[in-house]
């Protein structure tokens, strides 16, 4: 795998449009964690003083302050944090649930293909809102709770792109001389499928981390997300678009960085699948 | 003595939208220890499908009958975990194509390690030296670099060599190679067809050589099977199956072998016609079609393999040996 690995690597640094995404992706990052050093502000004091102050550099308030007078510099790093956070941990979840229903489904065929692959087209029948207000209802509002709903129903798209993967693998004549050397179903799975499909698996997960933001900017643009104090990209947007006539700031500074965020993520898991696609090299 | 493999009247059917094919069709053999069998026939003769049936391999639509014993056990329908002790172990396949048979993602040292840490539970670092042996066994050139190699940065022939290895690792009691060489050019088959023979002496199991070539199961087999159509039609001694072949088929694919030192032909001989198609069901005879000793009898009545347990063939009018 590390030559191949390494040959990706290699591919995707010479992908210029890539390499600049995953630098801003990581300016971005680092900007979230080192926010509270650079600016004397937090994001839940309020400054009285200022209240929906325009942005620049007379104050400490550099994009200005929300109608509470927070500091939306702060504020919007805080949801950045936690629109990042909420889509990695939603695409991990999806990542290992689809992966391991998709190579189980995929791999024993048969009955019990038909059964899992049913089930996937139900749970993908249910409405996602609904889904989401439900769960709401009956547990209560919590971020959690986002993570297991996205996560819940993020898998479905992993499985079945595995499973597809796992069938085309499945007919190669490594898998055969595999079960002749006498190895299990399990380790089968694990050692020779899984690592046969992890290329479009990886790609797919790069992509569904902006997905996942962009859903859970959606909810909580619907007030079923982040709650305040508490900020996400998306709750900071529904904000904002209130006070949109009156103070644009508060809609464009966190709609730009959930934008330069999506776009980057976007053209970074565009560079990750060209990188991996030996076929279009 | 227990046979190392007792095949007993297997029959070997594929379900299909419009009926049932037969691939093969009550076959009996048997396999000594240490003995070297060549099984020969042509592309559809079901030479493989004996042995995929016999290692668990056949694909879902397959019905199996008949019994298939590895000393002394039943192989078929054990089940998966039962078949998993003996199959990479003490019974092991060498595929037609070392170019995809072995798993591109690990190296050949983990690959090899794995057989011998999942069957004789042997840590890691032990399997991973005596893999590195086996490899030298097999005179893979440099063993201890080819461990940390991908198969995809190894030649043909050396990736067949490492299937090789691979096969012996537990010490079996059987290897069964599946065309090993069809996959490679002349010359490296030359090799390969060595190894298999050095190999044989130093490790003493029993070996199935399936190919549709005579001329490579020649050097090496003790006995060889002749297959038409799903059935065994000769079982013979191997020289004597070279001097004095009984079965007509026998005899059409010998003439049909060219001779190095014989006259230059203009064309190469051929058999005229075709193997019935599978699925036929036959009455008579499947090679009396193409046969130029075919009587009337042969078209009304199936000929069964018939004689003693070196010299068997299944003709009506054999060849007078």
């Amino acid at each position: 795998m590390d030559g191949l690995a390494d040959e990706a690597a290699r591919r995707l640094r010479s992908n210029p449009a890539a390499v600049a995404a995953v630098a801003v992706l990581c300016a971005i990052v680092v900007l979230t964690w080192l926010g509270p050093w650079i600016s004397p502000n937090n994001s839940q004091t309020l400054d009285w003083l200022h209240i929906a102050a325009r942005p620049g550099m007379q104050s400490s308030h550099w994009f200005g302050t929300d109608r509470l007078g927070r500091d939306l510099f702060m504020r919007t790093l805080a949801g950045t944090r936690v629109s990042i956070a909420i889509g990695l941990a939603a695409s991990v979840i999806s990542l290992l649930v689809g992966v391991s229903y998709g190579a189980i489904a995929g791999y024993i065929g048969g009955r019990t293909d038909h059964l899992m692959m049913r089930l996937i087209e139900i749970l993908s029948g249910l409405p996602l809102i609904f889904f989401v207000i439900f769960l709401t209802v009956i547990f209560g509002r919590s971020e959690y709770l986002l993570f297991f709903a996205i996560g819940a129903v993020g898998w479905l798209t992993m499985a079945r792109i595995v499973r597809g993967q796992t069938l085309s693998v499945r007919q190669r004549e490594f898998i055969e001389a595999a079960i002749a050397s006498g190895a299990g179903t399990g380790r089968i799975i694990l050692r020779h499928v899984v690592p046969n499909v992890i290329g479009p698996v990886i790609v797919y997960a790069t992509l569904t981390v902006p997905q996942i933001i962009l859903f859970e900017s959606f909810l909580s643009f619907l007030g079923l997300g982040i709650q305040e104090p508490g900020a996400s990209l998306g709750t900071l947007i529904a904000e904002g678009a209130g006070e949109m006539e009156a103070a644009p700031w508060m809609l464009l500074v966190p709609g730009s960085f959930l934008a330069v965020l999506l776009l980057c993520l976007n053209i970074f898991g565009d560079g990750l699948r060209d990188a991996l696609d030996v076929k279009d090299a | 003595m227990v046979p190392t493999l007792s095949v007993d009247r297997l029959r070997v059917s594929f379900s299909h939208r419009r009926g049932s094919i037969e691939a093969v069709d009550r076959v009996s053999l048997q396999i000594a220890p240490a003995e070297c069998l060549g099984l020969v026939g042509e592309s559809g003769s079901g030479k493989t499908q004996i042995f995929m049936a016999a290692m668990g391999l056949l694909p879902g639509n397959a019905q199996v009958s008949g019994s298939v014993r590895f000393e002394g056990n039943e192989l078929l329908a054990v089940g998966a975990p039962t078949l998993n002790r003996v199959r990479g172990s003490r019974l092991t396949m060498i595929f037609q194509d070392p170019m995809t048979s072995l798993t591109p993602h690990l190296t050949v040292g983990t690959q090899l390690s794995e057989v011998m840490v999942a069957h004789l539970g042997i840590p890691w670092k032990d399997a991973r030296s005596l893999a590195g042996r086996m490899l030298e066994r097999v005179h893979v050139p440099e063993p201890k670099r080819r461990l940390n190699q991908y198969p995809h940065e190894l030649s043909g022939g050396m990736r067949q060599r490492v299937m090789i290895a691979m096969s012996l690792l537990c010490e079996p009691s059987l290897v069964i190679a599946d065309e090993p060489t069809t996959a490679l050019d002349v010359t490296i088959q030359a090799q390969i067809i060595e190894l298999l023979r050095a190999v044989r002496g130093e490790f003493g199991m029993a070996l199935v050589l399936i190919s549709h070539d005579l001329a490579v199961v020649a050097g090496l087999a003790d006995r060889i099977l002749v297959m038409y159509a799903g059935s065994v039609v000769e079982n013979a001694i191997a020289e004597e199956l070279f001097r004095h072949p009984r079965h007509p088929y026998t005899a059409e694919l010998l003439r049909c072998t060219p001779s190095v030192t014989g006259p230059r032909l203009d064309r190469l001989p051929t058999l005229a016609g075709q193997p019935p198609r599978p699925g036929e069901i036959l009455e008579a005879c499947p090679f009396a079609p193409r046969c130029s000793r075919a009587a009337d009898r042969c078209r009304v009545e199936r000929p069964q393999l018939e004689g003693s347990s070196t010299s068997q063939v299944a003709c009506h009018f054999p060849l007078i040996s």
